[in-house]
């Protein structure tokens, strides 16, 4: 097809860039709206996606919720899985890769099974956050800013997670822990391997809130005064 | 020193549910505004507390809502739990202690605005707490706190939590607004204002999450009663974040105006192994760092202004005098270069040359000169864009510059000094010898300081 610039005009003079024209998904176009038919998208992805857009007054607010959903299912926002929510929610492809583009958890490349994010903004580097991030590295064998050659795993250094009282500290999808040690790095790093949940990885330094409270021995944090 | 009011039941097993904050006197806030009150009179309510918003401008947030205009229109209340500010961690804990004083609040809110639709709007990496409110929505519903017809009254409400993925620019509460819309988050030109034109085109209410959390005591208690905590200008408490080197960092909840010694020494511990404090954010990273010296001010919003910073977020980041400055700055430099949405482009230029220039500076290639010019790239991007992303780094940065600057001259002569013992430098004149020799001496992105 030609060539398109930003208004959706064709423009001879403008280089054909394949991701314009083919798209993520060779052969289809990200500017046309997929129809349901074309996509084969699964069940309980489409009541997902249809539930989170009854719940907002305009249906576009469910593109981040509904990309989560596809991350999800599929471990990062595949073009089919794009393609698929886009069918869904009656938007284009390229509208809900520009949305995925722009945040930092959604995965636009094959990711390792656990996320785990080391924070490195100013509290954690203070308490040594770059041992942490060296540790994590060495211990899942994932080079910072990529996945491990098993699939483990997928590490990256990341901006202050809003916990630097566990400083120095990372989350383990989505599971906050800290403060780390080096050593925990390969606790965090083993368990996982042989199979545990991220949730129960080093529970001692889990954020000591509401979950304790709901077994009655309620703790407080050493700050709060 | 510290008053309780947010943080008063904190420690109360399974305060998370909603048995056991109706037992501790939950939701008679909104009870009381519903049954009791018209919106106006909660709104006026609000203003005469004095509360002030606690996302960082600290704008009075019955003000605030006095701009929404009145008339049967699509309204919204959005509250912003984005909370990425470095150093700041004060509505993570309020929202997974106490998810039900949020939702009181929000919902008090929504009325007095005239809402029908309210978001909660947190940032992807809180999947813990975002569950937690999840559930403590679904019981809000069960018993008929939220949802059509709300105790039996005319109002009725939509609440939804609604999850971020990761992106600090949408505690901004324009980029915020498109975020929710389901665009990508950049910020919007003001005005129009969100009071006036904010979510779907609505007018829309935008609160902190500290903010709300103080709007049920203030029903349930008055103004009156509010207005004896903290000070005249500056009144109720504030939850304060305190991090980096001192010995017990965590959440402390105190009244605006006692001194910041208290709250670094006293409550915090102070930095450990007798070091003294070098430079402290008195709100968050976006704030201009201040020193000892300043450390008798009183803690509020216009003595931190007075002295050249803010109070932001009620952040405190504490740096010990064993860490040296150009790290610091560089690494704050890199995160807003990470974060700036690259919509303006004083902020997409200007945070990418202070990073160069800071890591040429790190480096050794750098002349005192470069201080000047990075003053000036300071210049130019305060007040030039649509939000303040860059002038938040503008400001911290330009401020360790100006209380530093012996140290980063110090820094520069050292780092080339040490580059001409290796042979890496012709001469002396400040420059590499070679492009490769450049791309060789690159500094590690992250954890290169502490």
């Amino acid at each position: 097809m030609s060539p398109v610039d930003g208004f959706g005009i064709s423009n001879p003079n403008l280089p054909v860039d394949p991701a314009v024209s083919e798209g993520r998904v060779p052969g289809r176009n990200p500017q046309e709206i997929p129809e349901l038919h074309e996509v084969d998208c699964p069940a309980e992805l489409r009541e997902r996606i249809e539930e989170l857009m009854s719940r907002y007054p305009d249906r576009h607010s469910a593109s981040i919720p509904a990309l989560w959903s596809v991350q999800e299912r599929y471990g990062w926002c595949t073009p089919d899985g794009i393609r698929q929510a886009a069918a869904v929610m009656r938007v284009t492809p390229a509208y809900l890769e520009s949305v995925a583009s722009f945040y930092d958890m959604l995965e636009l490349e094959p990711v390792g099974r656990h996320t785990i994010y080391v924070c490195t903004n100013l509290s954690c580097q203070l308490r040594g956050a770059g041992e942490i991030l060296g540790a994590m590295a060495e211990a899942t064998d994932a080079p910072v800013g990529g996945s491990s050659p098993d699939g483990e795993f997928h590490l990256r250094s990341f901006e202050c997670l809003g916990a630097c009282d566990l400083a120095p500290m990372a989350s383990v999808a989505g599971h906050y822990r800290g403060p780390l040690t080096p050593e925990d790095a390969f606790t965090i790093a083993t368990q996982l391997r042989d199979g545990g949940s991220p949730a129960d990885v080093l529970p001692e330094k889990r954020l000591r809130e509401a979950q304790d409270d709901h077994q009655g021995g309620g703790r407080l944090e050493g700050g709060t005064a | 020193v510290s008053a309780r009011i947010l943080l008063q039941h904190a420690e109360v097993p399974g305060l998370n549910r909603i048995d056991t904050y109706e037992r501790l006197g939950g939701y008679r806030g909104l009870r009381r505004a519903l049954t009791e009150m018209t919106p106006d009179q909660v709104v006026k309510e609000l203003e005469a507390s004095g509360l002030r918003g606690r996302g960082g401008a600290g704008f009075s947030m019955g003000k605030k809502a006095s701009f929404l205009p009145h008339g049967d229109i699509d309204k919204y209340l959005c509250c912003n739990a984005d909370e990425s500010e470095p150093g700041t961690f004060k509505d993570r804990e309020l929202m997974h202690r106490n998810p039900h004083q949020l939702l009181e609040g929000v919902l008090i809110g929504a009325y007095a605005a005239g809402a029908s639709h309210a978001f909660i709007y947190i940032r992807g990496e809180y999947d813990e707490q975002a569950d937690i409110l999840d559930a403590a929505l679904t019981e809000a519903y069960s018993r008929g706190y939220a949802g059509d017809r709300i105790l039996g009254s005319e109002f009725t409400c939509s609440l939804v939590v609604h999850r971020g993925a990761g992106a600090y620019i949408c505690g901004e509460e324009t980029a915020l607004l498109d975020s929710l819309e389901g665009k990508r988050g950049n910020p919007r030109l003001k005005p129009p204002f969100p009071a006036n034109q904010g979510l779907y085109q609505g007018p829309t209410l935008i609160n902190n999450v500290e903010t709300l959390c103080n709007v049920s005591h203030i029903i349930v208690n008055g103004a009156e009663w509010y207005k004896q905590f903290g000070t005249e200008r500056s009144p109720g408490t504030k939850v304060v974040s305190v991090s980096g080197d001192v010995q017990r960092p965590g959440n402390y909840e105190i009244e605006l105006g006692i001194p910041a010694r208290e709250i670094v020494y006293g409550l915090a511990g102070g930095p450990a192994g007798g070091r003294r404090v070098k430079a402290w954010f008195p709100g968050g990273s976006s704030a201009p760092v201040l020193t000892a010296e300043h450390l008798d001010l009183p803690y509020d919003f216009e003595h931190m202004a007075e002295a050249g910073s803010m109070l932001g977020s009620g952040a405190i980041i504490v740096i010990d005098d064993s860490v040296p400055i150009v790290p610091i700055a560089l690494r704050l430099a890199e995160f807003y270069r990470h974060e700036s949405c690259g919509k303006c482009v004083p902020c997409r230029e200007g945070t990418n040359w202070t990073v160069k220039m800071l890591e040429r500076i790190d480096r050794g290639e750098a002349t005192p000169m470069d201080l000047d010019v990075m003053a000036d790239v300071q210049d130019n991007i305060i007040g030039n864009c649509l939000c303040l992303l860059g002038d938040s780094m503008a400001m911290p940065v330009g401020s360790m510059i100006k209380h530093f600057r012996r140290e980063f001259e110090a820094h520069i002569e050292q780092q080339a000094a040490r580059l001409r013992a290796d042979g890496r430098v012709a001469g002396g004149t400040g420059f590499p010898v070679s492009v490769s020799d450049q791309a060789g001496l690159a500094v590690p992105a992250t954890g290169d300081a502490a």
